[in-house]
């Protein structure tokens, strides 16, 4: 295990920084600040962030803002962002109405 | 289920040429791309290309995608569009929308060929319209006709930062500065020449400090940064502009690979979350394989290698090819990669600073400081001469995988070798016919016709030109030098154009013999930049 | 400040499809059938395209390859349509997006 996920350890204090209102995810309208916040409130991983915040949950689901969160979640904890776990991919990929995500074309039907 | 032996993700180059070499084996091939147009970017790209024959150098990007899409339609390969892959899921079942309703599918073996995305930068006002990706003002202005804006800063001196500023300026937008927080130029030094030479003026050690405006852009301030990348107080310019292009980098779009199980790794030099895949470009799940920007940042050009190869791995992994013909196939492809991975932007070379060329000249640090190579330094590299009459003057003074000019020239004028990264040589003793075809073969624009001394006080210099309106015959202008300022009066002799130039024009300008090698771009009294 | 490129130096004249018009919150506007809304709205120099839920911010087109959702409107009563990639129509009703639009989706 990486020390990511050592959650023993210790993080410097949280210090409030001058551009902390720089929005971060367009979507959520998420700033840095909150994201910065957030790992000091003990989230220190990309999916926790996500289902704390929000962000990259919104229409674009992450596709903007994914790099730029994971970037400030690793400075803060003091660790290269290429040791964090990106969040979990899953279906679906794009935004998708709930109206078509449930219409399953039934077998044997031939495509269009 | 719906089954094929081959499913593609994402019809741009590498997905299009996978099918194709898999289609021609026999196998059943599905590519599904969500977009309304196949091709992915390559419709967007209208310079010539890099490279040699072997890699389609010279042609223009999007007249390569027309190219790419006969050759699949021809192969049998069937192209869906508007269809989005929204999961791939074990056992290689992909799930697809397509109008209203989802679909399943269930393939033999999968390629996964999304592309990338393109990185962002914050800063305050990034949120505002007008601030758009690099990639946006290539589909608004390529595909759809349609201005980005008006007056245009350029963030990023990458490749394509450096590609879509010419882009702007070749329909008629003003680039009032290009800005680079790294100290060098990052992309191809002719591209950033050629951008350079029009007058843009290039901010490396610079950034955005904040954009501004209520409702859209009216204006931006860039600042000086040190090497901690900390803005320098006192150093702020302000730029009226209604458009901030950002084009800061790509990353693969792996999220499918991942998704599906494949080891992923963290990859800087390669963008960011790429597979590991194997020479073939399989990844860690049998019968799943990647292939171009997801699996590692490139350019189109070897992309469609990368997808050509995984379509033969695909075919051999589905038992259409005995492992000799998958050997001699591969073989050839990589030798046509390891083409392309040469010189100084070879994906090894990423983040170093090189200093002296494979030739051991000093490279042109302005060229890297500023764009554009100083008069003091051009004179130390092989391509550029002084002879009598019209002689190729050949401003390309970085080792990149190129050689078309050695090609064009049918009286020998110009050397390349074997080695596809070298310089280009004038060669000595060759005579010049002034046929132009190094100009427009040149995909760098670096190639000028001299001569230097007409015998009447002046010097003609002949300049590839792809602009509108083209200037008439004895139109009075400027010429400007290689950074973009005044460096005399000119006056067109000619405009040239052919089928052979293929939309670069050759212009002829006619100068005192001094500026003969100092002038190289042309200006009307009235440049349509200036018009509005 | 929107502009058409009448003429481009390496792509020529680009094919467009029929001249059609359609409503901008309410104001008639000329586009070409085909394109996306977001292209046609740009030519007639109209850049805001919705405000954000939170902090009312204004947005317009940023990726315009529909990945970054900022373009979204409300296109013929349906909220969240991403106007960069959906093809513009004849008599298309295009209106400025305020927030989620939660009233359009009850």
């Amino acid at each position: 295990m990486n020390t990511v996920n050592d959650r023993s350890r210790e993080l410097k204090p949280f210090v409030p920084s001058p551009d902390d209102d720089m929005l971060i995810c367009r979507c959520e309208e998420i700033t840095k600040g909150e994201i910065r916040k957030a790992v000091h409130e003990g989230m220190w991983t990309m999916t926790e962030i996500r289902r704390y915040l929000r962000t990259g949950m919104g229409l674009c689901q992450g596709q903007t803002c994914a790099k730029l969160v994971k970037a400030i979640v690793a400075r803060e904890l003091g660790v290269s962002p290429a040791q964090l776990e990106p969040a979990t991919s899953r279906a679906p990929m794009r935004p998708i109405e709930m109206r078509v995500f449930a219409n399953e074309r039934k077998e044997g039907q031939e495509d269009a | 289920m719906k089954r094929y032996d081959l499913i593609i993700v994402g019809a741009g180059p590498a997905g299009l040429s996978a099918a194709i070499e898999a289609a021609q084996r026999g196998l059943s091939v599905v590519v599904f791309d969500e977009n309304e147009k196949p091709g992915g970017q390559l419709f967007k790209q209208i310079h010539k290309f890099f490279g040699s024959k072997e890699h389609r150098a010279k042609v223009r990007g999007f007249v390569i995608g027309a190219q790419l899409l006969d050759e699949a339609d021809k192969a049998g390969v069937e192209v869906r569009l508007n269809a989005t892959v929204i999961g791939l899921y074990q056992d290689k079942e992909v799930v697809v929308r397509t109008g209203e309703e989802i679909c399943h599918y269930k393939g033999d073996a999968v390629l996964i060929a999304t592309g990338a995305a393109e990185n962002m930068v914050t800063f305050p006002g990034w949120t505002l319209p007008g601030v758009i990706g690099a990639g946006a003002a290539q589909t608004m202005m390529n595909l759809h006709g349609v201005l980005p804006g008006k007056r245009v800063l350029m963030l990023g001196s990458g490749n394509v930062g450096l590609v879509v500023s010419f882009q702007l300026l070749q329909c008629g937008c003003e680039v009032v500065a290009l800005v680079d927080a790294a100290p060098r130029v990052g992309g191809y030094g002719v591209h950033a020449a050629k951008v350079a030479r029009t007058g843009v003026p290039f901010y490396l050690s610079h950034t955005i400090v904040a954009a501004e405006g209520e409702d859209c852009v009216t204006g931006v301030t860039i600042a000086e940064v040190d090497s901690n990348f900390a803005f320098v107080p006192g150093t702020e310019k302000h730029f009226d502009v209604d458009t901030i292009c950002l084009a800061v980098g790509l990353s693969p779009m792996s999220q499918l690979l991942k998704m599906s199980g494949c080891k992923m790794e963290d990859n800087p030099k390669r963008g960011g979350q790429t597979p590991i895949c194997d020479a073939l470009g399989m990844t860690s799940v049998a019968g799943i394989f990647a292939a171009g920007d997801v699996s590692g940042i490139e350019e189109a050009s070897s992309a469609m290698i990368e997808g050509r190869m995984a379509g033969i791995a695909a075919a051999y992994y589905l038992g259409y090819m005995d492992l000799q013909e998958r050997e001699e196939q591969i073989a050839r492809l990589e030798k046509a990669l390891d083409g392309l991975r040469q010189g100084m932007f070879a994906p090894s070379n990423r983040g170093k600073a090189i200093a002296r060329t494979q030739e051991d000249i000093a490279v042109s640090e302005s060229l890297l400081r500023k764009g554009y190579v100083a008069d003091d330094e051009i004179e130390r590299f092989p391509g550029v001469t002084h002879r009598m009459g019209v002689h190729p003057v050949i401003e390309c003074t970085q080792n990149i995988p190129c050689n078309p000019c050695q090609d064009a020239c049918p009286k020998g004028c110009i050397s390349i070798g074997s080695n596809i990264t070298s310089l280009p040589i004038a060669v000595e003793g060759a005579d010049c016919i002034n046929c132009g075809m190094c100009v427009a073969s040149c995909s760098g624009q670096a190639i000028f016709l001299v001569d230097e001394d007409c015998g009447d006080g002046t010097a003609t210099v002949t300049l590839p030109y792809e602009f509108l309106p083209l200037p008439a015959e004895g139109t009075k202008g400027i010429a400007l030098g290689r950074d973009g300022k005044k460096v005399c009066e000119a006056q067109v002799l000619s405009v040239k154009s052919a089928k052979a130039y293929d939309k670069t024009h050759l212009l002829t300008m006619r100068v005192p013999k001094a500026f003969a090698m100092k002038a190289r771009f042309f200006k009307p009294k009235i440049f349509r930049c200036e018009e509005a | 400040m929107g502009e058409r490129i009448a003429e481009h130096p390496i792509l020529g004249v680009l094919e467009k499809g029929e001249q059609v018009t359609f409503t901008f919150d309410g104001k008639t506007v000329e586009g070409y059938a085909g394109e996306p809304i977001a292209a046609a709205l740009k030519a007639a120099g109209l850049m805001v395209h919705r405000y954000t839920q939170k902090e009312h911010k204004p947005r317009g087109i940023f990726c315009a390859i529909g990945r970054c959702t900022d373009c979204v409107m409300v296109v013929d009563g349906v909220p969240n349509v991403r106007t960069c990639i959906t093809p513009l129509r004849a008599g298309m009703k295009v209106q400025t997006q305020y927030g989620t639009c939660k009233d359009f989706l009850s």
